[in-house]
């Protein structure tokens, strides 16, 4: 057991309460042998941010079906690269429209996966991800 | 800045840094540990443990909140189950304790069992290390959800609150050994519920039978949701330390403590000690096969690999 788990946090930002799909990504890593913590609903950017730092993770991983993605995703990067910790994996899910894409991107937001995406897409792109920076 | 001086000066990030570090059994970290470990042992180390769905995250959100008013700094370490399959875990005791997470006097820490059993994982007693050098006034464990003999919690932490709630099982189960002989303070959590009287009346009269080295567990009924009890938990966690400070027992019971970590690290060491031997030649191999066949017992096995582990 001495190979390293890579860590990921999943949360939900914003005031959306549907979960599911956050919750499905969550089983899914760690049935592919991750440690995953799981925030919960209706957390702010800070909460992400302060939650991220102090579990060291490697990656977080964003759910949102509000609509406020513009808004939320790109405050958790600033608020991570602040604290000097933009070393960790950003990704997104959710309901997002193509054409945002770019500019989360562009904001930090290291890939969006949209509805319809498989889990093991998921899987390969976090695991790659992280194993390059390491 | 090296990690080493950042985590003395309370730096977060350091701090996480440190404990996945320790959690991964770094090299670097275990450095760090030797030389900071008389930095060690100023914080009181809190125990929260008890079947699962007992109430134990929400707890200790109340009880952090609290210690909180005081300007104490607390620190959390939070444990879940490792799937022994996978190897993944889903770490969710955040979820109680999202008010917590912006709080500067806070760090919550979760962590997977990692294929440890006995309630916590192998890298939890390193990270109440590290969160008492980075000045922790109060250390809360959860464990996972207990059953009936996960009991390392009580070999790592000054006191232990045992968090039960009504209605589990029949008085049989008060009277089993384990995890019901290791609680300094017994919670009725959830006490909203009805047979929280019968619960703590069960735990009374097990407690009743037993032998008590002048501290006798005192029975709380509480509701960490309806945030009842809660203050009375905490006079009872100040007067427990009070008391075995006052009676040489805390002193005692470290010592217990540190005795039984250090003969737990010789016993991993050893182990990695051999496995590395049985990689480098197939002498303790043959060995396992000489015993299958018949050609030795197990018992000169074994003072054969203890031979050849400390050629």
């Amino acid at each position: 057991m001495s190979e390293k788990p890579i860590r990921v946090l999943v949360a939900k930002p914003g005031l959306d309460g549907h979960d599911r799909g956050a919750k499905v990504i969550a089983r899914a890593l760690r049935d592919a042998g991750m440690e995953v913590i799981y925030t919960g609903l209706r957390q702010t950017p800070e909460q992400i941010a302060a939650a991220a730092i102090q579990e060291d993770v490697d990656v977080v991983a964003m759910s949102i079906l509000s609509g406020a993605h513009n808004h939320l995703f790109p405050k958790v990067v600033k608020l991570l690269k602040d604290q000097n910790a933009d070393d960790i994996l950003i990704i997104g899910g959710g309901v997002i429209p193509e054409d945002d894409i770019p500019g989360l991107k562009e904001a930090g937001i290291a890939e969006i996966f949209t509805p319809g995406t498989s889990t093991t897409e998921v899987i390969e792109y976090i695991e790659n991800s992280v194993k390059k920076s390491s | 800045m090296e990690l080493a001086e950042r985590l003395l000066k309370g730096d977060k990030r350091a701090c996480a840094r440190l404990i996945s570090l320790v959690e991964n059994e770094d090299k670097e970290a275990v450095d760090i540990l030797k030389k900071l470990y008389k930095h060690t042992g100023n914080a009181h180390i809190i125990g929260i443990t008890g079947p699962p769905g007992g109430g134990k995250s929400t707890l200790t959100d109340k009880l952090a909140k609290m210690l909180r008013k005081e300007g104490k700094k607390i620190g959390i370490i939070a444990v879940d189950p490792t799937s022994p399959f996978t190897g993944g875990s889903i770490l969710g005791d955040r979820v109680r304790m999202s008010d917590l997470t912006t709080d500067p006097g806070v760090f919550i820490r979760s962590m997977g069992t990692r294929g440890h059993l006995g309630g916590l994982s192998k890298g939890t007693q390193s990270a109440i290390k590290v969160l008492d050098i980075y000045g922790a006034d109060y250390i809360f464990v959860e464990t996972v959800g207990v059953g009936q003999s996960e009991v390392d919690i009580v070999k790592t932490a000054d006191t232990v609150v045992m968090v039960m709630v009504p209605g589990l099982g029949d008085d049989i189960q008060a009277i089993k050994a384990g995890v019901m002989e290791i609680g300094d303070i017994f919670v009725v959590n959830k006490s909203d519920l009805e047979g929280a009287d019968r619960t703590a009346l069960e735990i009374e009269m097990m407690l009743d039978f037993k032998k008590h080295n002048g501290w006798r567990p005192p029975v709380i009924k509480a509701s960490a949701t309806e945030k009842t009890g809660i203050d009375n938990i905490i006079e009872k966690i100040k007067n427990h330390k009070n008391h075995m400070v006052k009676t040489g027992q805390f002193h005692i019971r470290r010592e217990e403590n540190i005795k039984l970590e250090i003969l737990n690290l010789v016993k991993e060491k050893l182990m990695t000690m051999i496995a590395k031997k049985s990689n480098d030649s197939n002498e303790i191999d043959s060995l396992y096969k000489d015993v299958l066949e018949k050609r030795l017992d197990p018992y000169t096995a074994r003072d054969k690999i203890i031979d050849l582990v400390k050629k």
